[in-house]
């Protein structure tokens, strides 16, 4: 935490970024509490997003320069058991980064028919599969830089494709199958049921898909790191 | 510091390793024994870190087999783990922890018990002379205590065995002095020590066994004492010429045949002889046979010779990655 969380990446990408865009949704819908609440889902989504992918790159890159991830890979803790610790700070530190829009969220509308039994699990499985994703393309990359940019390849489109901020339905056909490949579609799904807008599919099949690709990346994370790492 | 391990404390057999077409480390046999203090001796780019990195389970052989305390890590790097200590060649703590909070981070990564990490932590810092600097910030260490540091974190857990990566190289007198000095201390107490260094004179002062690696090959193992049989008891009398072609080496061969003559890389002769060296007589021949003589020094014969025999690598090699290193 006081190694990673104050450097200038972490706070621009992780912190400033999401804080921006949900300012600027707050003051895109005025006073209109129902057009916040259609918005809300996505600024969350954004913020857990960016928040765990930028704490992430930062964190294992850094570490990776310093040769402190060395000292990791030396100690008789497994792999997946490492791994795991090391992603917990950017799963918590993403979903800490949802509260800023929840709690503005709160003083700005209605959240009195949120399903919070829904949304809490949703945007933990949000963080773990951002987290997951960043931590594949961050064994590619050497550099805090490289890694951002590689993220900011799939973290932007994320945005338009994945029903954050306007219905999956509404774009363009060719468009919509490539919505239901990106997992973030999922857990944006599960937080517009949860606070009552408009959902794609069951909750069930979206908490299963979502579970699905968190361990489908973590695996290939692994796999990765054993590869271009440890080969 | 106890050795717990019985029999050999490291068996490899058929190390390969290949980056791309450089084949790194080619068929490396290594053994050895528990309690032995063990010398990788190269020169820089010989394979001696790759082999090591294979050896502690940070990368995977292309071919061959691993034991670490008789437990096969060939498909499993991290099955020995727990048996040993590492101390890179760069120093691999945090930069933003302080000395005492990442020597109990490392006692943390091998199970201790909070208490006893944060005792063995102080008992460390004290030992290793940097007490006074504990809760400063690692990266605030100069470059000797960094070193330091870095291998009482290796040692927090009382690993029965212990790899190092050119230890002393870079890093001031005082530092390097203290370092061997605890290398010969755990050597005692019966820790296995594997070490890779290009270091000749540490190696010969401190190994019981060393093999001499280059291009990826070992191209001789043995204890010290055996490697330094054919130089022991020997003198030698390097001579420098302001043109090494005018040395008249048949000439020399008839006038004193009791010496032997060797023509270094770099121009320099070198007279080997089992008694002391009557330097006079030669130079005043040398001199009068039109070769003018820039500079004749003595020198007993040592590791460093058998060395450069063996492996064909000129001492002025090994002399200027010393200096390039920094070693002072």
């Amino acid at each position: 935490m006081q190694a990673y969380y104050l450097k200038p990446p972490n706070v621009s990408w992780g912190l400033l970024f999401p804080l921006a865009w949900t300012g600027m949704f707050l003051i895109r819908s005025g006073q209109d509490s129902h057009s916040l609440l259609s918005v809300l889902p996505g600024m969350i989504a954004l913020s857990v997003l960016f928040g765990t992918s930028s704490m992430l790159a930062v964190a294992v890159t850094f570490e990776k320069k310093a040769k402190a991830f060395e000292r990791l890979l030396l100690s008789p803790i497994p792999l997946y058991l490492l791994m795991l610790a090391k992603t917990s700070g950017a799963v918590l530190f993403g979903m800490f980064n949802a509260l800023v829009p929840v709690l503005l969220g709160f003083w700005f509308a209605d959240l009195s028919g949120t399903d919070w039994g829904m949304a809490v699990p949703a945007v933990l499985l949000i963080a773990v599969v951002s987290t997951f994703l960043s931590l594949l393309l961050a064994i590619l990359a050497t550099e805090v830089f490289e890694v951002q940019t590689l993220s900011n390849f799939v973290r932007f489109p994320m945005i338009f494709l994945c029903g954050l901020f306007f219905p999956v339905s509404a774009l363009p056909l060719f468009l919509q199958p490539i919505s239901f490949l990106l997992p973030l579609t999922y857990g944006v799904d599960i937080l517009h049921h949860a606070i009552g807008g408009e959902q794609l599919l069951p909750p069930a099949v979206d908490f299963s898909v979502l579970a699905g690709f968190c361990l489908l990346l973590f695996m290939l994370s692994l796999r990765s790191i054993n590869k271009h790492w440890i080969g | 510091m106890m050795n717990i391990m019985t029999g050999a404390a490291i068996r490899a057999r058929g190390l390969e390793k290949r980056f791309g077409d450089v084949r790194a480390v080619q068929g490396v046999d290594i053994e050895v024994a528990a309690g032995e203090l063990f010398g990788f001796l190269g020169p820089n780019g010989a394979g001696k870190t790759t082999a090591m990195t294979m050896l502690t389970g940070l990368s995977r052989p292309d071919a061959g087999s691993i034991e670490i305390g008789g437990i096969d890590c060939s498909k499993n790097p991290k099955a020995a783990q727990h048996l040993i200590g590492v101390v890179p060649d760069e120093s691999n703590l945090y930069p933003e922890l302080n000395g005492f909070e990442n020597l109990c981070f490392s006692g943390a990564l091998y199970g201790m018990r909070r208490d006893e990490r944060r005792r063995k932590a102080s008992e460390l810092l004290e030992l290793f002379g940097l007490g006074a600097a504990a809760s400063r910030k690692f990266s605030g260490y100069s470059k000797g205590m960094k070193r330091r540091l870095v291998i009482a974190a290796a040692i927090m857990h009382n690993p029965p065995l212990l790899f190092l990566d050119e230890p002393t190289s870079g890093i001031d007198v005082e530092s390097s002095r203290m370092i061997r000095s605890l290398l010969s201390d755990l050597h005692r107490n019966g820790v296995t020590i594997f070490m890779t260094t290009h270091f000749i004179d540490e190696a010969e002062r401190l190994c019981d066994r060393i093999a001499f690696i280059v291009n990826g090959l070992i191209v001789r193992t043995d204890t010290v004492e055996r490697l330094l049989q054919p130089v022991h008891g020997r003198y030698a009398l390097n001579v420098s010429f302001s043109d090494a072609a005018k040395v008249p080496l048949m000439d020399l061969e008839r006038a004193f045949p009791l010496l032997e003559f060797h023509m270094l890389p770099g121009g320099e002769l070198r007279v080997e002889s089992g008694e002391a060296l009557k330097t006079g007589a030669l130079v005043r021949f040398l001199e009068e046979a039109g070769a003018e003589v820039t500079e004749a020094k003595k020198r007993v014969l040592s590791l460093e010779d058998v060395f450069v025999e063996i492996t064909g690598i000129g001492a002025g090699h090994m002399q200027k990655e010393k200096e390039g290193r920094g070693r002072r």
